[in-house]
């Protein structure tokens, strides 16, 4: 990054470089962090994309994109970008490129490959050190195909396919912390509701070589059900009752950048979403309520 | 120009270490690993400049060769069976990346049950994938096709990855006497990888492999890959000539062997058409008009050059080492599909054989070409068969007997 460091609103870019009219849905919480992750990671880069929702930003004749796109499939794209990252690599050595051409290798998936089919492909380039950003955008179910439940879910959840009263019974699974056990150069969630400490994160993971995830929560309007004009308020109250902590992990070290206070009830964030609508009506889901806050205090009571 | 003794594996490797390649994305698996660890020491030593990388499967192995192809480097990767099928989704989905690449198959029977033996099953599922598919029978014709692979994968009409494909243990473990080209005369022969200004760069983005909305353009570009594979057709035949100018040695895309004045021929890939040849030598020592034809290219499929084979014999032994369940070799309906309603076409006798290694011994041959004969005088082609003898169902029926009584014993 040849940028000053962003330390306020006013040191985003203002220039925005990735294209309009794309595919996505109105108020989708993951192209608004692909944008403002793409102003800082620019048009040398290329995205090697796993199957998602984000497979069609770049549909023939048309990509956003100034940079380079490679849609691999969906468990394999960060093998896709190993490729290539060691062929740059190759040309560079052998004097067949130049530095000029050179780019910096991102991978672009859904929570279904991040935390499902691709984990496999993931931990193994994190293992062999790829130099490489891994950009999830988590919409917390297989959005692309109508919202079933996936590995990111968040318990309670009502999806296409957990339909029943209690919703998703299962746990969301913990990515940053599967990364973080891989130690990884680097590590962070983020929001696109919260632009300044995403732009922080981004800035610090350009300045990184190897592998770094940016972990994004994306709100999903059709998949979560709620209005699309409220997008940043539910990425806003995502981060202010703690559900989706913002952290980093760097130097071995996991920091809270953001740590709410005060805390609001989680019911603020879970009301505003048909899809946890049943622990609210047609009777109030007390017992569910309160275990789903009691999981989010419990949390933030070990890592504060 | 050196002579050695090589495993088909070691073929394998020279052809990857003097066709120059870049990078070797790799996975291991039984019997395709001795080609990785050679080359992985060869990269150790310096004496083959290029990047090796273990990828964590051969779904994500086949992924990184071609990205790395696209991008625009020299790749080689190898793999078998069960490793084959496990990247079958990125075998038929970078044909459309249009990187070529080459990657040697040692074949292996799949599971279920498991064995480590070979078929042609494997290799013949990544038939319709637009992979260009050469089918070799001796170590020689191993290295040999690996240098005619990268000539005839990356020439700007065709841009399609290959697959070299040699049988487990029968090749892949064999040592045989192999001349290796002269490295020198390889350069000239295969130039640099040109990548016609498909590649990643920073300076001229491109997109890859994107979505396409309806059949129209997904009907035009998977075309297109078909097309491609057709011309490598006359692309191979060109190589092939080079290649036999440079090195003194012919691959035909269609071997004959004994063909010419023959009423009866066999017809087979792989390894096993050598003990075939041995067959149609001794058969003509008792006066048999007997030959082989062996397609040593299977895709693109060489059509013309089988009729020309083929028509006016009185029969053709298929022998096919694979199995399309349900309805039987690969190799007799793809021959009959392309004989099909032309004069002098042949009777086809079917045979399934050699199915996970199970050897096909001299006599077998002289018994298939006596069926061959009395099926040509009545003109009646007999039911496909597997080639199995009595006394091996014999064997087998102790082994259930035996599996019986253990499971009987271990339910007391």
């Amino acid at each position: 990054m040849n940028e000053a460091q962003i330390r306020s609103m006013k040191d985003l870019p203002s220039t925005h470089l990735l294209g309009a009219g794309t595919s996505m849905c109105a108020g989708c919480g993951g192209l608004q962090a692909v944008h403002e992750v793409y102003d800082l990671v620019g048009g040398r880069t290329i995205f090697v994309n796993a199957a998602s929702c984000m497979t069609l930003l770049s549909t023939y004749p048309f990509t956003p994109f100034r940079g380079g796109w490679l849609y691999t499939s969906m468990a394999s794209a960060p093998a896709g970008a190993q490729g290539v990252r060691d062929a740059l690599d190759i040309l560079l050595r052998k004097g067949r490129m130049t530095a000029e051409d050179d780019m910096t290798a991102v991978v672009l998936a859904g929570d279904g490959a991040s935390f499902g089919m691709g984990l496999s492909s993931t931990s193994a380039a994190i293992e062999r050190g790829l130099d490489f950003l891994y950009l999830c955008y988590d919409n917390e179910g297989y959005g692309n195909t109508g919202q079933q439940a996936s590995g990111a879910t968040p318990h309670g959840a009502r999806t296409s396919t957990t339909v029943g009263p209690r919703g998703y019974v299962g746990r969301k699974k913990d990515l940053f912390g599967i990364w973080a056990a891989h130690r990884p150069v680097y590590a962070a969630t983020v929001v696109a509701a919260e632009p300044l400490d995403l732009a922080k994160k981004i800035q610090r993971a350009m300045s990184m070589r190897g592998p770094r995830l940016v972990h994004a929560l994306a709100p999903c309007p059709t998949g979560w059900d709620f209005d699309p004009k409220d997008t940043v308020e539910i990425g806003r109250l995502a981060v202010r009752t703690g559900i989706f902590p913002l952290k980093e992990y760097v130097d071995g070290k996991i920091v809270h950048t953001v740590v709410p206070r005060p805390r609001l009830p989680v019911e603020d964030y879970l009301r505003l979403q048909g899809r946890f609508a049943h622990l609210f009506a047609p009777t109030r889901n007390e017992q569910q309520l309160t275990e789903i806050q009691a999981g989010v205090d419990e949390y933030w009571r070990e890592v504060t | 120009m050196s002579r050695l003794l090589l495993t088909g594996n070691g073929a394998a490797a020279w052809g990857a270490r003097l066709a120059a390649v870049d990078y070797v994305p790799a996975f291991p698996i039984t019997p395709q690993t001795e080609i990785i660890e050679t080359l992985a020491a060869w990269c150790e030593a310096g004496t083959l400049e290029a990047r090796l990388v273990t990828l964590e499967s051969e779904h994500s192995m086949i992924t990184a060769a071609a990205a790395a192809a696209a991008t625009g480097v020299r790749v080689f990767t190898a793999t078998s069976s069960q490793g084959l099928l496990y990247a079958m989704e990125m075998i038929y989905t970078v044909t459309g990346w249009r990187a070529p690449f080459v990657l040697t198959n040692v074949s292996r029977a799949l599971a279920a049950p498991v064995t480590l033996e070979p078929d042609h099953t494997d290799v013949l599922a990544a038939r319709d994938s637009g992979f260009l598919q050469l089918h070799c029978s001796t170590c020689q014709e191993v290295v040999d096709s690996v240098l005619l692979a990268y000539r005839v994968a990356e020439h700007a009409d065709v841009r399609l990855p290959a697959i070299v494909n040699e049988d487990g243990f029968y090749l892949s473990f064999t040592r045989e006497p192999v001349d290796l080209p002269d490295a020198n005369a390889v350069r000239q022969f295969l130039p640099p990888f040109e990548t016609q200004g498909i590649e990643f760069r920073a300076s001229r983005p491109v997109s890859q492999a994107v979505a396409v909305l309806g059949g129209t353009p997904y009907s035009y570009f998977r075309y297109e890959v078909h097309l491609a594979a057709n011309r490598a057709l006359a692309v191979y035949e060109e190589a092939a000539n080079a290649f036999a100018r440079a090195f003194g040695r012919y691959w035909p895309a269609v071997e004959t062997y004994r063909a010419d004045d023959a009423e009866i021929v066999f017809f087979m890939i792989g390894a096993f058409a050598t003990k075939a040849k041995d067959a149609v030598d001794r058969l003509r020592e008792s006066g048999w008009k007997i030959g082989l034809v062996r397609p040593r290219l299977l895709r693109p499929y060489p059509e013309a050059a089988l009729r020309e084979a083929l028509l006016g014999k009185r029969a053709a032994i298929v022998i096919d080492q694979n199995l399309s369940m349900g309805q039987g070799g690969v190799l007799a309906s793809e021959l009959a599909a392309a004989l099909y309603g032309r004069a002098g076409q042949p009777l086809l006798i079917r045979f399934i054989a050699g199915l996970g290694g199970r050897e096909i011994a001299p006599e077998e041959f002289y018994e298939m070409a006596k069926v061959a004969r009395g099926a040509a005088d009545t003109g009646v082609a007999p039911t496909p068969r597997l080639l199995y003898t009595a006394n091996e169902l014999r064997e087998l029926r102790k082994l259930q007997a035996i599996a019986h009584a253990e499971r009987a014993g271990s339910a007391r």
